[in-house]
């Protein structure tokens, strides 16, 4: 547990008042950031999280990004529970970046369940120092105080409010959090409800600041021109002609590396007095490029060369049990091959940031995932220390995993170093899609064999994925056990042979973590192959995902030589629970009415992952008519352990599920002579209102296991759940991703 | 040049093919109006002009001429808006950045048709895109918005 050790030592520090790492240079305050989004608990802290004035304001530090999870509210709500705080006085202030709080890398689906028990502590760490505060003042025992709804109350009835106490509490010795007391659950106030978010009200009337919305006195504004194709170098462009634009003040090259990691990729920047006139200035730049090895990188070709790879030939093992080479020789084989697209993350706000450089070092405003990796590349690329280097985390326009990546806030930085004032990067859309770090495309092929009695004998399964790691490594071609545990790898089936392989797929373009990742591609071979089994063995799809299951038992892959990633937790804390599995698929097909009889052209799909420890099974209804697709139902059940706000957790489901929906009808790139072939939502459709069903429903499965993942879990059955649907209402299987390909939608 | 926004009328000093989104945005400070694509394809920058919806970023300053634009900022004076309110009863936003314009679509809607069906609901609603996935939340706030106003 290093990160409470962390926290509770430089809880220690920050409760004395020695430490401080609250930094703003100069008065560069920007005109449109609430004061509160930008300060720091001072004298008045009762630990790093939190802090009491005197009249009463409890102020919860959110140290992770909101992008729409709901966090901001989430997390604090767990501190003013165990605080025994009134909601009703909690202001949520966004932490700068620090490694104080540990890890602030909101992606991984894991700010709830890494920071749940850290945020109790933290409010029962408050609670207990506003009881001693106030048995202090009392002159009684301690053991005869109890908080209460922001009083503290003695057993004769007598009470003081928390912000009386403000003072006298801050100066109480910071309590050994591992044997603090924690409330029980029938005690709790805010765990577990519905507490609307803290932004709400700003939402609504168009008062929250985004990354765009950042504004400081003087800032100027820089649209960049990037290579169009990834190992491309600038040759030439005309900076005479950019600075002919009324407003355009500058033009700077940005230099690029190979590969970028999270630094930028090259380009020439136009920096302007206004968006529009660095947007203009921009388009008369005439930039000219170097050829590269990657000018010929085709998707559809690349696509087709992995296509024929992992159907024919033998790949590298990943993990492997019984002999599945005579089991396929002995059974009915049933073969499937699937194919899967680039996809762009495409979040409603493209990548925005501030940035100002002084003699004191760099400030910088960003709608970041990551601020403490901002913190480090902005450093790195400036040539400081990062503790000169203060981010501040703006709201996020949507992040889905594009936001942890800072080469946007490092071209801010370097922009307003080379003009001596504070630079703000608009991207466009076009720049947003084209130089996205991509969702990965993918091959799979699978074989099984069934026995007479319909049971699944072998399972062979191949992939080609361009990996991740490309990003910091260009020679990196093969997918490690860590990205493969993401399903494909981790399959729970009572399968006695099977054997998991991987071909090398290199990358010809730049590759990122998408809402998910890899139990995308992995989600919809297997949640597909599965089905197609099932009917092969002519069984009930939905009893058949139990069946190949099989008895209730914890995994542990191991032994058959995989090394499973478990999204970063133990085994031990988090087991791969069978019985769960088949829970939520049970509870999936009790909710909706599976197995009823519908209209020819009509049919139901189901497809289950476990993913980010959470266990999730999605059922679609479809219609066919013709060519046009329609989904009509979408219904989900998530497993994710206890659930700190139901209803955030719904809205994120309801959400995964349209995200789904997206990909699976239509989320595609293509490349051509290396370059992406979309631009903006004209060509990289994404689902509107109108495509979505009016029927979209999602059941939480009550549970008191440790809380799991909940932003992306809920992705990667709907992909096959849909096309498992389209197989049912028309009898034709699709196994190549979008099905806009097949049909209009 | 000069606009009105707001009922306020607004001078300007800008080339007159710049959009009116950068222009409320980096002339006139008002950032609720959103920028999303530049092509008017999914409506994050939605106004009002003279009570219709318009994309503010394909709509060149010059062209707004006498018209009167309407921003969020100026829907209610406090956030009152039924449309805010029942955006609130729903717990709708998630991320946010959508909504100003999700917001500003269905005013325009419910202004000339008081109790619109689900299929105009998605008719009036499918330029604004919510990355999200808000849809069905928004649906049931802008039905949730209409009955108000009939009762």
């Amino acid at each position: 547990m290093t990160v409470l050790e962390k926290i509770s030592r430089r809880d220690f520090l920050k409760a004395t008042g020695v430490s401080s790492s609250g930094l703003l240079i100069g008065a560069a305050l920007p005109t449109t950031l609430r004061a509160d989004v930008l300060q720091r608990p001072s004298g008045d802290a009762l630990n790093l999280f939190v802090s009491l004035r005197e009249d009463g304001t409890v102020e919860i530090i959110a140290h992770r990004s909101e992008m729409g999870t709901g966090i901001r509210t989430s997390l604090p709500q767990v501190v003013a529970d165990e605080m025994e705080a009134d909601w009703d006085r909690v202001t949520v202030i966004q932490g700068l970046a620090s490694a104080d709080y540990g890890s602030q890398n909101t992606d991984g689906s894991r700010s709830v369940r890494n920071f749940y028990t850290v945020m109790r502590q933290m409010g029962a760490a408050a609670r207990s120092m506003l009881e001693s505060s106030a048995a202090q003042r009392w002159d009684v025992p301690v053991s005869e105080c109890r908080a209460s709804n922001h009083r503290v109350v003695h057993s004769d009835g007598r009470s003081i409010g928390f912000g009386e106490l403000a003072t006298s509490a801050a100066e109480q010795p910071l309590p050994a959090l591992d044997s603090l007391p924690l409330k029980s659950a029938a005690d709790f106030r805010y765990i577990g409800k519905d507490v609307p978010s803290v932004d709400l009200a700003d939402m609504t009337t168009g008062a929250t600041t985004y990354g765009v919305d950042v504004a400081l006195p003087g800032m100027l504004y820089a649209s960049i021109e990037r290579r169009p194709v990834m190992g491309t170098s600038i040759e030439s462009f005309s900076a005479d002609a950019a600075k002919k634009v009324r407003g355009v003040v500058a033009v700077e090259v940005i230099k690029g590396t190979d590969p970028n990691g999270f630094k930028p990729i090259e380009g020439v920047a136009v920096i302007a007095d206004k968006t529009w006139s660095a947007i203009k200035g921009r388009q008369a730049l005439a930039a000219t490029w170097t050829d590269s090895a990657h000018n010929s990188h085709s998707a559809d070709v690349y696509l087709d060369e992995l296509m024929d790879a992992v159907s024919s030939k033998p790949g590298v093992v990943a993990r492997e049990r019984g002999d599945v080479d005579a089991a396929l020789a002995a059974g009915k084989r049933v073969s499937a091959s699937y194919r899967t697209p680039y996809l762009a993350h495409a979040s409603m706000e493209p990548p925005m940031a501030t940035a100002y450089v002084t003699e004191q070092g760099c400030e910088v405003w960003a709608c970041t995932q990551t601020p403490q990796a901002t913190q480090q590349t902005v450093a790195e690329v400036l040539g400081l220390a990062p503790e000169k280097v203060t981010v501040n985390v703006t709201l996020l326009g949507g992040g889905f995993g594009r936001k942890s990546k800072p080469d946007f806030s490092a071209e801010a930085a370097l922009l307003s170093r080379a003009v001596g004032k504070p630079v703000q990067v608009v991207w466009t859309r076009e720049d947003d899609i084209r130089h996205d770090y991509f969702h990965s495309c993918c091959a799979q092929h699978y074989e099984a064999s069934i026995d007479e009695s319909g049971a699944v004998t072998g399972w062979l399964a191949r992939q080609a994925t361009p990996p991740i790691d490309t990003t910091w490594d260009a020679s990196a071609d093969l997918m490690s056990d860590g990205s493969l545990s993401q399903t494909f790898g981790s399959i729970p089936f009572a399968i006695p042979n099977l054997r998991l392989e991987g071909h090398r797929a290199p990358a010809h373009a730049r590759i990122g973590w998408l809402r998910s990742v890899y139990n995308i591609p992995f989600g919809f071979g297997v949640g597909s192959f599965v089905d197609e089994l099932a009917h092969a063995a002519d069984k009930d799809p939905a009893a058949f995902w139990i069946e190949l299951i099989g008895e209730d038992r914890l995994l542990d892959f191991a032994p058959e030589g995989f090394e499973f990633s478990n999204y970063g937790k133990p085994l031990s804390e988090y087991p791969y629970d069978t019985a769960r599995f088949k829970g939520v698929i049970r509870e999936l097909t009790e909710t909706i009415p599976w197995g009823e009889s519908l209209p020819a052209g009509q049919g139901w799909g189901i497809a289950a992952a476990r993913s980010f420890l959470s266990y999730v099974a999605v059922a679609c209804k479809v219609s066919v008519e013709g060519d046009q697709l329609k989904v009509l139902e979408m219904h989900s059940v998530i497993d994710a352990g206890l659930v700190v706000n139901p209803d955030r957790v719904h809205a994120q489901m309801e959400g995964a599920m349209i995200f789904g929906l997206s990909l699976a009808l239509m989320g595609e790139i293509t490349f051509e002579g290396g370059e992406p072939q979309q631009s903006n939502f004209h060509d990289y459709p994404v689902a509107r209102i109108n495509q979505v069903p009016r029927v979209i429903r999602n059941t939480i499965t009550a549970s008191d296991a440790p809380p799991a993942g909940v932003g992306e879990p809920g992705v990667p059955p709907v992909a096959p759940a849909i096309a498992n649907a389209v197989f049912a209402a028309t009898g034709k299987r699709h196994r190549t991703l979008p099905l806009n390909k097949a049909y209009r939608v | 040049m000069k606009i009105t926004v707001n009922g306020k009328q607004r001078t300007v000093d800008v080339e007159p093919d710049t959009p009116l989104l950068w222009v409320l945005r980096d002339e006139l400070a008002m950032r609720g109006t959103k920028f999303g694509c530049g092509a008017g394809l999914c409506g994050a920058c939605t106004v009002h002009m003279d009570g219709k919806a318009m994309r503010a970023c394909v709509l060149p300053v010059s062209a707004v001429g006498d018209a009167e634009i309407r921003t969020i900022e100026g829907l209610s004076e406090d956030g009152s808006h039924p449309l805010q309110q029942a955006w609130a009863d729903h717990n709708v936003p998630q991320c946010g950045y959508c909504q100003s314009g999700q917001i500003m679509s269905a005013a325009a809607l419910l202004a000339v048709n008081a109790m619109p069906s689900d299929e105009e609901i998605d008719t009036a609603m499918a330029g604004n895109i919510c990355r999200c996935g808000t849809y069905p939340r928004i649906r049931a706030a802008i039905r949730q918005a209409a009955e108000a106003e009939q009762s």
